[in-house]
């Protein structure tokens, strides 16, 4: 344990001083009625040609369903799962790290045997049923970098309000298909 | 029987009703254009666009406002008083159209064959009237904050009595040095007095004053105490929706609307042009129009810019700094006018 808090006495507040190096505060005098006058409407004055000024600027609105911000290309959005190119087998073995990893809960892998007649992924197993509840998704990323064989990625689609909840929760094979590029990517340096 | 007030031009009754209806639907028309143009400008005053979904660039907007508060629930507090709740809005409008009939724009015409004056009635006590109205108008505010039976609607009422009291007298002293210039109370008279020269040059600071009073008779920034958004929800029309807001609402800018034209009639000289231009007597409304509008804009511009004042503040600057100015632009005006006739 430290010190005892030390007592009002033993701090000896009245002869305080801050230090050499600490000044008074130094206010400019109070201006006089003429002088705050002036000051009142110049301040005033001034104020109204700021304003003025932005009349004769362009709005720095983006006019959104048209116009969309673009994002950067580390940007979280909704998860894409991505096949081997050459082959068009699924990257992901039905590991469920991601769902180890998940803290939204919001993961759900049901994982099958690979047989010689239907052979899904380039693993012994692979995903089922795989599923992503983007109404509980922190978009937090962990589930990208608990994967062992990039199956998962952060897409970049940011637009996904729907009507139902149950609309929220993306199959496998929404998560497969080719996204839709609904929004822009922001250019190098841009 | 005591005289009042006498009539200026006298035409005859169905000349008169017809003319009422043509400045009222005239002013009910100016209402939504203002309110397109306070949203457009101070989104352009903040470097954002303002309304542009709705029409063209926007210009629907106001008809798709009106018809949103219109379909909307009469709602009415159950701790309200429900008589006085549904006739205050109903004052506040009338006043605000009553106030805008002597507003001149233009002279006494010929238009087939009769002789019309281009204002609702030109009466012989011009400002007094207005001020009357004004007075009235606040009933409207004070009853309708009052009897809605809530603490925010009641706190908005008290600062709006308050700060109508104290901006009425400065109002009212703004305009006494233009009358001793004048020497009539009649708003033509006044603008007939103006051919030489108008009186925002000689009664500069009387149009100073009138127009910094004038932002507080009309509840707007920066002195709109009365509705401060953060502080009281929405002031004296808090409890208000639907049409009967609608009503404050229309009100609201119609005074604006009243108080630019009084502007204009008085320190902008009415229907005149400077520099010896006399334009046919016909364009008269279109130039009180423009120079309406140009109040209108300056009241737009002060709503931008300035921020709210403190309640002290605003009651310190009435009586401490703008009634003695205003008393004293009227004295200076008084020993002038005795002394150059």
């Amino acid at each position: 344990m430290g010190d005892p808090t030390p007592t009002t006495a033993e701090l000896n507040v009245t002869s305080w001083s801050p230090g050499e190096d600490v000044i008074e505060v130094m206010r400019t005098p109070a201006p006089g009625p003429a002088r705050a006058t002036w000051r009142t409407f110049r301040e005033t004055a001034r104020g109204l040609m700021t304003t003025f000024g932005r009349l004769t600027e362009k709005g720095v609105t983006v006019q959104y369903p048209e116009e969309k911000t673009p994002v950067y290309p580390r940007f979280r959005g909704r998860h894409k799962l991505h096949r081997f190119e050459d082959t068009g087998l699924e990257k992901c073995v039905g590991c469920s790290l991601c769902a180890a990893a998940c803290p939204a809960d919001c993961i759900r892998v049901v994982a099958a045997e690979n047989t010689p007649e239907n052979r899904v992924s380039a693993g012994e197993r692979y995903a089922a049923v795989y599923e992503i509840n983007l109404s509980r998704c922190i978009f937090c990323g962990y589930c990208e970098i608990a994967c062992p064989f990039d199956a998962i990625t952060m897409g970049h689609d940011y637009e996904l309000s729907d009507y139902d909840r149950s609309d929220l929760i993306f199959t496998k094979e929404m998560l497969l298909a080719e996204p839709l590029e609904r929004t822009p990517l922001r250019n190098e340096g841009e | 029987m005591s005289t009042l007030a006498i009539v200026g031009f006298y035409e005859e009754w169905w000349i008169q009703i017809l003319k009422a209806i043509v400045i009222f639907a005239v002013g009910l028309q100016l209402v939504p254009v203002v309110l397109l143009a306070e949203r457009k400008l101070l989104g352009r005053f903040q470097a954002r666009y303002g309304p542009n979904r709705v029409g063209p660039y926007g210009a629907l907007q106001p008809l798709a406002d009106i018809l949103k508060l219109l379909t909307k629930e009469q709602f009415r507090p159950s701790t309200s008083i429900g008589f006085l709740f549904v006739l205050a809005p109903l004052i506040s409008i009338l006043t605000a159209v009553a106030a805008f009939a002597i507003i001149p724009f233009g002279n006494v015409q010929h238009i087939f064959g009769k002789e019309v004056g281009l204002y609702g009635i030109d009466v012989s006590i011009g400002p007094l009237y207005v001020f009357a109205f004004g007075g009235i108008a606040f009933y409207g505010i004070m009853l309708g904050g009052w009897s809605s039976g809530s603490k925010y609607s009641f706190l908005g009422a008290m600062r709006a009595a308050a700060q109508l009291i104290s901006y009425e007298v400065s109002q009212g002293l703004a305009l006494v040095g233009v009358i001793f210039t004048a020497q009539t109370l009649s708003l033509t008279g006044i603008v007939e007095a103006q051919k030489g020269m108008w009186y925002i040059v000689p009664q500069f600071f009387g149009f100073l004053i009138f127009l910094t009073a004038s932002f507080a008779e009309t509840n707007r920034a920066p002195f709109d105490l009365t509705e401060a958004d953060a502080e009281l929800v929405g002031g004296y029309n808090t409890e208000y929706g639907g049409g009967r807001f609608a009503s404050y609402y229309f009100a609201e800018y119609l005074n604006v609307l009243v108080v630019s034209g009084i502007v204009t009639t008085v320190f902008l000289g009415g229907w005149l042009l400077p520099f010896g231009i006399h334009p046919p007597g016909f364009l008269d409304p279109i130039v009180v129009l423009f120079k309406m509008g140009l109040v209108t804009f300056l009241f737009i511009w002060v709503r931008a810019t300035l921020p709210r004042l403190r309640y002290d503040q605003l009651m310190s600057f009435g009586w401490k700094i703008l009634l003695p100015l205003a008393t004293l632009n009227a004295l200076v005006t008084a020993v002038l006018v005795v002394v150059t006739h």
